[in-house]
């Protein structure tokens, strides 16, 4: 699988960011968890390692709060991330063909990441957008109304390179 | 203060942005410079006008003309006309349209704005919008003129029930609070929106964050709170912004820190990030989750009133709940119980979605009936459809068919008929919905979401879901209602906390209205609204078809076959449902049965 790895140095960067940022009290974890996901795509094993050694807290206690929340992640994820509502509104309006449209397209089920290293395919809980839905977002680009047809479309955009 | 005699709001909203709102809004201030009136017309960004389709757009006051679709290279036409000759510009005026997203228009009729009142109208990113709406007045009262009971007090005769769902008395709680022993005494404020379907606590977040902040700080001061939370989903990345802005807004203007507005009362909030989980909507879980632990919820009691964050005092209440009490403190407990039934007081936001023509948020006195809801403000089912079906309440919320329209929305009334008030989710659902997929659908949601922490909800719904899954395969065995039903009220009567609770109830609601639909997929093997794959077939009509192999062409699995001209054929055992040979043809040949 062609994952960018992060290097070493970078990772302990962003871990000491995010700890200096929110401190080093147990309640500073999920803050600190959500930092460091956000800024290196998912939680490696290092920086999970650095964050322990930080909060004086055991991995095992880390793993078990990452692994309950869905937007953290302990595996990598593609350079591109499609998340897709899969709740009623969205569903009702039309979500269970767009789903369908888009397992055609990419061959991934939830949580997957597709070989290539391009794409991961979430499903999201609800964004809240129901009146436009049903709604797909590809990282932090939230497009709403869309059809099987326009998906094609929209995924084009991101496999050009053009973002 | 420099005076103006007229305003434009000219809407920033991501829409308006990717339409040119910026240029345009440069484009006014330049001529109005041009024209020596920018010492009369005052320009500021607003969010959430409404007629999203046709941005750019811009609300003149005092008039409150509308103008959408502005072109820059107009902007000396309509600065010349309307703000010196004053007259409005016919053509770019914008048109009532209906909305077809999520935005907030000019009040429906039946509509009663009070938490709602200032989304779209204000920028939620200035405090001084907020102060000019009387803003932080109710504040000022409280803390110079009433006492901590007295604040209480008010809240209770108000009859504010709690607008997270559980509907409990807000003064109780804040009572309950104030007498337990403990410090420091901690404030929550449940921004977790968890619902799908319910977005009305992102939008008052979003459009009116100081509403809530300021019936926060209030709160804090009637139960002797020094910190505060609000723990708001990751989901809602603009609710957070905003929240955090108004927050270091309100700081610096004292209204936040130490001796608030030099009273001897301190108070200081943070907003804390969930990171999706649905369950973190439940208070418990929640506090779970502020204190760096998963979110699982604990049995109470001990309630959180008495110990909640840490073991102190913390009283948790929703962010409409919040919202409402500025309101109630200026203008009096009498004038939100003159809203309302009897024992369901006030205003609640609702947020209808569906297969209706107006989906979107509403705020209406509680006490509405279901069909005025459906019909009058969401404008009737849509393409003219037969109404079928509504979910109240998100997914632990019971569907009621169309015998409950008159039923007025209030607690009591949704309980009694199998439902529950929740969030204000409504989801309506047309003829053609399957309400067997629909209990499935809900199922797989709160199955996915069950913390694992308890028994019956981890194992249960996984049972059910089992069942439910089977019947919608077309694998449905006599018996299997009897074990829903069974399954149903065992989770609910063991479970630890609401979404276990409350996960049966669409199962339940669904066997209780619609059980002639369950023992067609069971005993029949068929999908009366033609939803479920497992039970559905298609086939190709001999007088519709014309042979132009559109759909052979299309078919994934290639199990349509057929000469030019000649009438085709579908496979029935290759065929996998999904429809695309229908949505292709242009003759409608292809039957669903």
């Amino acid at each position: 699988m062609v994952i960018k790895l992060r290097q070493e140095s970078e990772i302990k960067t962003v871990v000491e960011a995010a700890v200096a940022s929110h401190g080093i009290t147990e309640e500073a974890l999920i803050p600190i968890l959500t930092e460091v996901n956000n800024k290196l795509g998912f939680l490696p094993e290092q920086a999970m390692a650095e964050i322990s050694r930080s909060l004086r807290l055991p991995q095992s206690h880390l793993y078990s709060t990452a692994s309950f929340y869905r937007m953290l992640s302990t595996k990598p994820r593609g350079k591109h991330v499609i998340k897709f509502c899969e709740s009623a509104p969205c569903h009702v309006m039309g979500g269970r063909k767009l789903w369908e449209a888009l397992h055609k397209e990419l061959g991934l089920n939830p949580g997957e990441t597709s070989a290539d290293g391009q794409w991961t395919v979430l499903t999201t809980s609800c964004p809240g957008i129901c009146g436009v839905g049903p709604v797909l977002m590809v990282d932090d680009e939230v497009y709403g109304n869309v059809t099987p047809e326009r998906l094609s479309e929209i995924l084009a955009q991101y496999q050009e390179g053009g973002k | 203060m420099k005076y103006y005699r007229s305003h434009v709001l000219v809407c920033v909203d991501p829409e308006c942005l990717a339409k040119g709102a910026h240029e345009l809004l440069d484009a006014l201030q330049d001529e109005l410079v041009y024209q020596g009136l920018i010492d009369e017309v005052q320009v500021l960004e607003t969010s959430r006008i409404g007629g999203c389709a046709y941005g750019p757009e811009i609300m003149v006051y005092p008039e409150g003309t509308h103008y959408a679709n502005i072109q820059v290279d107009q902007v000396p036409y309509l600065v010349e006309e309307h703000f010196m000759k004053g007259r409005v510009v016919d053509s770019l005026l914008a048109e009532e349209v209906k909305p077809t997203d999520e935005e907030l228009g000019p009040p429906k009729p039946k509509e009663v704005r009070v938490v709602l009142r200032n989304c779209g109208q204000i920028d939620p990113e200035n405090i001084e919008d907020y102060i000019a709406e009387d803003g932080y007045q109710a504040l000022g009262k409280v803390l110079t003129e009433m006492s901590p009971d007295d604040t209480i007090n008010e809240v209770l005769e108000s009859g504010l029930r709690g607008r997270g769902g559980a509907g409990f008395p807000a003064g109780r709680k804040w009572q309950f609070c104030r007498k337990a022993a403990g410090s420091p005494k901690y404030l929550i404020c449940n921004a977790d929106e968890g619902d799908p379907g319910a977005f009305m606590n992102r939008r008052v977040l979003e459009g009116d964050p100081h509403s809530v902040i300021e019936g926060m700080i209030i709160a804090a001061y009637a139960i002797g709170a020094s910190h505060g939370y609000i723990y708001c989903r990751a989901e809602y990345p603009v609710a957070i912004r905003t929240l955090s802005i108004a927050i270091d807004q309100a700081r610096n203007l004292g209204l936040l820190g130490d001796n608030i507005l030099g009273s001897d009362f301190s108070f200081d909030l943070e907003v804390r990030m969930g990171a999706g989980a649905f369950v973190c909507g439940e208070e418990t879980a929640l506090m779970a989750s502020i204190e760096g632990k998963r979110g699982e919820p604990r049995p109470r009691p001990p309630f959180p009133a008495v110990a909640g964050l840490w073991g102190k005092p913390t009283n948790i209440n929703n962010v409409e709940t919040y919202a409402n009490i500025p309101q109630i403190i200026l203008k009096g407990a009498e004038w939100f119980a003159g809203m309302g039934t009897e024992k369901s007081k006030g205003t609640k936001t609702f947020a209808i979605a569906g297969d209706v023509n107006n989906t979107g948020l509403i705020e209406v006195p509680l006490g509405i009936t279901l069909r005025e809801v459906v019909y009058d403000i969401g404008d009737g089912i849509r393409d003219n459809k037969e109404f079928k079906a509504v979910q109240t309440g998100g997914p632990m919320g019971g569907c009621l068919p169309a015998d409950y329209l008159d039923m007025p929305v209030d607690y009591e009334s949704l309980t009694a008929a199998g439902s529950i008030m929740g969030s204000g989710g409504m989801i309506i659902m047309d003829e053609d919905t399957c309400m067997v997929d629909i209990a499935r659908f809900f199922m797989e949601f709160t199955q996915d979401e069950s913390c694992g922490k308890c028994t019956p909800c981890r194992v249960g719904t996984r049972r059910i879901l089992e069942i439910l899954e089977r019947i919608c395969d077309g694998q449905g065995k006599d018996g299997d209602i009897e074990t829903l039903e069974m399954l149903c009220k065992e989770i609910k009567s063991t479970s630890l906390c609401g979404l276990g609770q409350g996960a049966p109830n669409p199962v339940e609601s669904t066997l209780k209205h619609f059980r002639h639909e369950y023992e067609a997929h069971i005993y029949e093997k068929r999908c009366p609204s033609k939803v479920c794959r497992g039970l559905i077939h298609f086939r190709i009509l001999e007088d519709a078809c014309t042979g132009c192999m559109v759909c052979a062409r299309n078919c994934p699995v290639d199990a349509i076959s057929g000469e030019r001209r000649q009438l085709h054929t579908i496979d029935p055992d290759i065929c996998i449902r999904c429809g695309i040979c229908d949505q292709v043809c242009n003759f409608n040949a292809v039957e669903v049965y």
